[in-house]
């Protein structure tokens, strides 16, 4: 196993359907929210510190070896939009695609005839992370980073931001996506020990809110 | 010296009175948390939680329990708005709310808002219990600052279980050092009042109502369980308090 | 690319010719093309003309999410539990190239809800010369370009033009108004494309889209068979 695999998972064009998806970037930037390359980093900062987190933790606990169904109940209960649910079952189940063309596993294979509609994304990384013999902390980074990465392309879609100036903000979160990673981690080891009630489960109100929103409009350009 | 913060605990047992009615056979609270009966409403006891002081300031523990037994039905409001304050003990300051609702029991939890005042710390934790059948009506309202202040720190979590189900469990940071963005497009967003009513009924299990939008920053959503939760950010208290009133008379 | 050797498990992974329970899978085909070329048209024509004989269904993949699928559902050219539109995130070319798994799933979601299909169209939202379907989501694909997009296209050629399985010219209608030369696209375009097919058509024409659901049943046959 190797290390590199992280690249592989992480990557952007790893066919698992992100693409589609806009962290809730595609609603803010209609609401007026985020109009620019600093409302964009600000956006980013707060999803990080909120779904980023509870992903990366999630994550992080799949690899571990938590309870995949116990996971994705908490996922449920940490996630109180029907619209972002089924969106993280529904980018759950490419992911599941995507992961067992690319290391493949039993574990995968129980997971994926277990939850034929699929699970919470989060908990299928963690599991993907697992079978490429990657550690909780990977799958933690690899969770935060989708967290604030795939509002940032969407947003150079949407704004026709300079691409430069979008990456640079995403540059300029790293050490916060250090701190989460690890936040995330020591989360998920008091899981083990503790059950899922341990999951960090916090939250933005205005990504729940805005999502049903935006899952009501008839013409969008993002899945969410 | 070191200065210490107030303890203080209050409960509450409501239990069915075999005549329609609900008794309360405990309600102890005194101080900060102190409760008063007032008038029954049909099969439905009422208690008023009276803070004799404000509070709570740093340093402080308040935790508050109420238990509604089999068949009871239980109403608890507050006089006034609680409001979090500095102090003069080292710490923050914490509010620990504990709800437990039987099977076929009621609990209407219907508090004034919390205000976080500039300068204040407070972790405040909302847990309820319900058995399979349980109903409970529960509103929770936080405001950033008194009226054109600086926010204090706040830090509210939200845990809901059905059945030992959890079907809600939700933290909101914010105020002074809580963690980046709080006051960003993806969390509040300049807003400084912000709340939730969750509404648990059993026949929602079979029958859970649409999601749908109130206004442009609220929305009334189903949860994976027999609730609702409908999840707000407003300008004030006011115009926060009418959406979700608004909300609850939609739920019927 | 035929996964199923190597891999056991609850669904397919990609292009998987048997569904999980062993069943032949429905036979994909993609439409793809410029903008404002007549894929929803020619989709819309092909279900009118196939619809009677096959089970089909349609997975549109739009730049703003449902267009093609609502006009396919006003058109009433198949029952609306028939059409499915995946959103792409403004770039179509990634979602039936790059990272097909959306589409995938959607083609899946279709089999197992309104199944046994004979037929699945995947429709392309309107996007380059360059964009082509991915191998791993279609068994063959079909580029519809236009007269009136400028009759240098097929000289051009890029990845649509060049080896899509079947080229279509549309609205050779509009041939004369716009000075589009349709001997020298059809010259260009075998030039282009050596012995792969080429239909010319008018949607307005008394034959529609005969040519293409010919070219479809002949498709079908050899996936059959």
């Amino acid at each position: 196993m190797s290390r590199a695999a992280l690249l592989v998972l992480a990557d952007g064009r790893f066919p698992a359907g992100g693409h589609a998806h806009s962290g809730g970037a595609e609603a803010a930037v209609k609401a007026g929210r985020i109009t620019s390359a600093a409302s964009l980093e600000d956006f980013c900062r707060g999803r990080l510190h909120t779904a980023g987190l509870v992903a990366g933790a999630l994550a992080a606990a799949a690899v571990l070896g938590v309870e995949p169904r116990e996971l994705d109940a908490a996922a449920d209960a940490r996630t109180p939009s029907p619209a972002l649910r089924a969106a993280a079952r529904r980018l759950g189940r490419q992911l599941m695609r995507a992961a067992r063309a690319s290391w493949p596993s039993a574990e995968l294979d129980a997971l994926a005839g277990e939850f034929p509609k699929g699970v919470h994304q989060p908990v299928v990384l963690g599991v993907a992370a697992r079978a490429a013999g990657l550690s909780p902390v990977d799958a933690a980074y690899c969770a935060a980073y989708e967290s604030v990465s795939g509002p940032a392309t969407a947003t150079v879609r949407l704004l026709s931001l300079d691409p430069f100036d979008a990456t640079g903000a995403l540059a300029r979160l790293a050490p916060e996506l250090d701190r989460v990673a690890d936040a995330a981690v020591e989360a998920a080891g008091r899981v083990v020990d503790e059950g899922v009630d341990a999951l960090p489960a916090a939250s933005g109100p205005l990504l729940e809110v805005g999502a049903e929103w935006h899952a009501a409009w008839p013409v969008r350009l993002f899945a969410s | 010296m070191t200065v210490t913060g107030v303890r203080a605990h209050a409960r509450i047992v409501a239990r069915a009175d075999g005549r329609g009615g609900t008794a309360l056979p405990v309600l102890d609270g005194d101080g900060p948390l102190a409760l008063r009966r007032t008038r029954a409403s049909g099969g439905e006891a009422r208690v008023m939680v009276v803070g004799a002081m404000s509070g709570p300031l740093g340093g402080d523990r308040f935790s508050l329990e109420a238990r509604v037994e089999e068949g009871a039905r239980l109403h608890v409001g507050s006089a006034a708005a609680t409001i979090a304050l500095p102090g003069q003990a080292k710490g923050g300051a914490r509010y620990d709310v504990r709800l437990d609702v039987a099977d076929d029991a009621e609990l209407h939890w219907l508090p004034e808002q919390l205000i976080a005042a500039g300068g204040s710390d407070l972790y405040v934790t909302t847990r309820a219990e319900l058995g399979a059948g349980a109903r409970l009506v529960l509103r929770e309202e936080q405001v950033l600052g008194r009226f054109g202040e600086e926010p204090g720190r706040l830090t509210s979590r939200l845990t809901v279980r059905v059945a030992g189900r959890t079907v809600l469990d939700q933290e909101l940071s914010c105020g002074p050092g809580a963690p980046g963005g709080w006051d960003g497009p993806a969390v509040l967003a300049g807003h400084r009042s912000v709340g939730q009513l969750v509404v648990i009924r059993p026949e929602f299990a079979e029958q859970p109502p649409a999601a749908r939008m109130l206004g442009e920053c609220a929305a009334l959503v189903p949860l994976a369980g027999p609730a609702v939760l409908v999840s707000a950010v407003s300008p004030d208290a006011l115009s926060l308090r009418r959406l979700l009133d608004q909300a609850l008379t939609l739920l019927g | 690319m035929h996964l199923d050797h190597t891999h056991h498990g609850p669904s397919a992974l990609s292009a998987d010719a048997h569904r999980p329970d062993g069943t032949r899978r429905a036979l994909r085909i993609g439409l793809g093309g410029p903008v404002g070329s007549g894929k929803t048209a020619t989709v819309a024509a092909l279900c009118r003309a196939l619809r009677d004989e096959l089970s089909l269904a349609v997975v549109t993949n739009d730049i703003y999410t449902r267009e093609d699928a609502e006009f396919l559902l006003r058109e009433a050219v198949l029952p609306p539990e028939r059409i499915t539109a995946v959103e792409t995130g403004a770039c179509p070319h990634t979602a039936i190239r790059d990272d097909i798994s959306a589409n995938l799933e959607a083609v899946e979601d279709l089999e197992d809800a309104v199944g046994p299909l004979d037929l699945i169209l995947v429709e392309s939202g309107g996007d380059n010369l360059t964009a082509t379907f991915s191998k791993g989501l279609v068994d063959a694909q079909i580029f519809v370009i236009d007269v009136a997009g400028g009759d240098d296209i097929p000289r051009k050629g890029g990845p649509g033009v060049t080896t899509a399985d079947l080229l279509v010219v549309n609205k050779t209608d509009l041939a004369p108004y716009v000075g589009s030369d349709l001997a020298r696209m059809a010259a260009d375009a075998k030039a282009q494309r050596a012995e792969l097919p080429v239909v010319f058509q008018s949607l307005r024409g008394e034959t529609g889209a005969a040519d293409v659901a010919a070219w479809v049943r002949e498709r079908l046959a050899a996936w059959t068979a």
